[in-house]
């Protein structure tokens, strides 16, 4: 048997991979070679630790020490001192994980960015080597299917879905039995399971980092959902733009295949269950479950009305179930522990947990899985760490581009499913930005139609033509060419969209619009009144000066790529404003912090 | 995969391979610095480590630590129980290594006479 003394973790996620872990993990082989410590050290990799600020991340077993921000060059550090002389590198550790007033090191387990959070979704990830099938089943993976197939009729799954108030997680919040209910009831020679990981709101990276982390768990998920509607086929509808999860996926479902675990009569229980991937090109409307069906049946992503829903009529008009990732994840543990043990988490109408890409403008950038009811301010202030550079927090958007914003007076109200759609937002699929004092309300919705106007199908015209004509009044404010009457005809648009687009994109499209109208009508107003960007922003309604406090270094006129700056030396400079591009380059040159922008 | 006993097979085989990154009640800790390394830490390490897997002593870990001050009397063993008391042994070799695991983690009697005690004595 193996015999390693040591386990070095290192995440190999996108975020940190994209900082150089794959660099860190060959150079951890080879100074471990290169010491001799390769029968007694072993490296994994693993999925998203979640903190991925601080990657790339490296966790020591079994000390549970995190470094953070591993550099080629540390690996023989930690090497060398940690692996092989027991000394762990303090230099190297995350901040928060050397305690001021003693030498005792905490570790991974006991840093505050966990100490808030509940892992079930993510359980897996950041502990497990994803590409190994003995490590998941090791963490009582496949032990629910296997519950499942001998214990239950396909019924009693759908009841325990049903009682444990599992909601759907990729957007809409729809209850999962009752959905897989529908399907079950359904008439159809051959019905199909499919999971949906077309992530495509800016700055959600959830479904990702569990199909990178644990894709085991969305395979057996969904051998447990065919099994209670009858479907013996499945697809997991994964965007290319996803080269790790997809890889991991397909490294997952070979394994699988090859321990019996998909394919014929699983468990020797009669029951089949085969799963095939189908990459999308990374159109956000085929997260659209009736756009999905038309792309996996190789048409263009398109939406249609509903009813008839996909449970009755879904892929090649068979009943088909579609779930999102982060729901699949669940449902194991779901079934391990009972529903009751899932119902007794989170708040009354919205059970258990939701992950959350925390992104914008806070110092702990990264995953969170908290419990449903934990409020704003413990995600932002306790988890997320705050904002960075002593800044003021003006609102967080939710839902990316279909959802809205939430502000500081509402810090303290709890994050469910219903409450965030009476503040105006919506959960969405987990993408949660955090915006401070700088940013512009006004430009972040234009931001988000400009999205959903490149977005958008083109199938049905309120969404079409509409988001389109909103964009270009949105354009027309932040240029400061805004007139009297602009707002009420956005949010007349704004409605008339609501009501009358075709899917779900196009209905909730015009939603950071009227978010922010609702809680930012004097940040709109000002742009368009006093033709002035409050938080400095929109580049049309900007001044730069130069003030007295200047010293005349130069420095700026040396910096400014259009030469609009002139001065002599040690004398006060000043800015032609006609010329001036307003890039900002002078004002992070000033060393005194002399130029200023209005 | 044709049974759940099958199933229950691979999972306990697997769980022994990551258990590593589990809590633990009791801890071992071995002196791992120049000092002890050349005393002979090494050997006393790795023996350590075999006999807790070969035990099946899930509840245990085994971690190394820097220099422990009394060079002269390395290899140091120490172990904390889950309470934080701490035991400490010292010029240990593997056999004295795999005795201590038998007699004080499994037996829960401390061997007095590796003990740094019994050395000062």
């Amino acid at each position: 048997m193996e015999l390693y003394r040591s386990h070095v973790l290192i995440c190999g996620g996108t975020g940190c991979t994209s900082s150089g872990s794959d660099k860190v993990e060959a150079k951890f082989h080879e100074e471990i070679k290169k010491n001799g410590l390769e029968k007694e050290v072993k490296v994994i990799r693993t999925g998203c630790f979640g903190l991925c600020e601080v990657g790339p991340v490296v966790v020591v077993y079994p000390e549970g020490s995190f470094y953070a921000h591993v550099k080629e060059e540390d690996a023989k550090t930690i090497t060398e001192e940690h692996l092989l002389k027991g000394r762990i590198v303090k230099d190297l550790l995350y901040y928060e994980s050397i305690q001021e007033d003693s030498d005792q090191v905490k570790s991974i387990n006991e840093v505050e960015f966990y100490q808030k959070q509940m892992r079930i979704a993510l359980r897996n990830c950041g502990v497990i080597d994803p590409e190994n099938i003995e490590e998941y089943i090791a963490m009582d993976g496949y032990a629910a299917l296997g519950k499942v197939l001998t214990e239950m009729e396909p019924a009693d799954v759908i009841n325990i879905m049903k009682q444990s108030g599992l909601r759907g997680r990729g957007g809409g919040g729809f209850p999962t039995g009752v959905k897989w209910s529908f399907a079950a009831g359904a008439k159809g020679d051959q019905k199909y399971m499919i999971c949906n990981a077309d992530e495509g709101d800016p700055g959600a990276f959830m479904d990702r980092s569990v199909l990178e982390g644990d894709p085991h768990a969305i395979i057996e998920a969904m051998a447990i959902a065919g099994y209670a509607i009858g479907a013996s086929k499945g697809f997991v509808y994964i965007r290319a733009e996803y080269p790790i999860a997809v890889h991991r996926l397909e490294i997952a479902i070979g394994q699988a295949k090859e321990n019996g675990l998909l394919g014929k009569d699983i468990f020797g229980t009669g029951f089949d269950f085969d799963l095939e991937i189908r990459l999308g090109a990374g159109a956000f409307v085929c997260g659209e479950e009736t756009a999905l069906l038309q792309s996996i049946e190789g048409y263009r992503g398109m939406p249609r009305p509903k009813p008839p829903f996909p449970a009755n009529k879904g892929l090649w008009q068979k009943p088909t179930i579609i779930n999102n990732v982060e729901t699949l994840a669940n449902i194991p543990q779901i079934i391990l522990k009972g529903p009751e043990w899932f119902a007794s988490i989170g708040t009354e109408k919205s059970k258990g947990t939701k992950v959350f890409a925390l992104g914008g403008k806070i110092n702990n950038t990264g995953l969170i899985e908290i419990p449903m009811g934990t409020t704003l301010r413990e995600v932002i202030y306790d988890i997320g760490g705050g904002i960075p550079n002593g800044k003021k927090f003006k609102a967080v958007q939710t839902g990316g581009p279909s959802g809205g914003c939430i502000t500081y007076q509402h810090l303290d109200e709890s994050i469910d499913y219903d409450n965030l759609i009476a503040l105006g937002s919506m959960m969405g699929s987990g993408g949660m930005i955090v915006l401070d004092e700088d940013n512009c309300m006004v430009d972040i919705a234009r931001f988000f139609l400009d999205f959903t106007v490149d977005e958008s199908c083109g199938k049905c015209t309120p969404c079409r033509e509409g988001t389109k004509r909103m964009l270009e009044m949105l354009e027309k404010i932040t240029s400061g060419q805004g007139e009297e009457g602009d707002i009420e005809k956005l949010e007349k648009l704004a409605y008339t969209i609501k009501d009358s687009a075709l899917c779900g994109l196009g209905q909730t499209a015009p939603n950071p619009v009227i978010s922010t109208i609702r809680y930012f009508r004097d940040e709109y107003e000002a742009h368009i009144k006093d033709k002035k960007c409050p938080a400095g922003v929109c580049k049309n309604l900007l001044t730069y000066y130069i003030t007295d406090a200047c010293i005349g270094c130069t420095k700026c006129a040396r910096n400014c790529p259009v030469d609009c700056i002139s001065g002599e030396v040690k004398k006060l400079h000043v800015i032609d404003s006609d010329k001036c591009i307003k890039c900002g380059a002078c004002m992070e040159a000033c060393p005194v912090d002399a130029i200023i922008k209005r | 995969m044709k049974s759940l006993a099958e199933l229950a097979k691979i999972r306990d085989n697997a769980k022994n391979k990551i258990d590593l990154r589990g809590k633990k009640n009791t801890r071992i800790v071995v002196g791992m610095a120049t000092c002890g390394i050349a005393a002979g830490a090494r050997p006393v390490l790795l023996a350590l480590v075999e006999e807790v897997k070969k035990r099946n002593l899930t509840d245990v870990e085994v971690v190394q630590t820097g220099c422990i001050g009394v060079c002269v009397l390395e290899p140091i063993v120490e172990i904390y129980d889950e309470t934080g008391e701490k035991v400490t042994y010292v010029e240990m070799t593997p056999e004295k290594a795999r005795k201590v695991i038998a007699d004080h983690i499994v037996n829960g009697k401390v061997v007095s006479e590796y003990t740094i005690g019994a050395k000062k004595a």
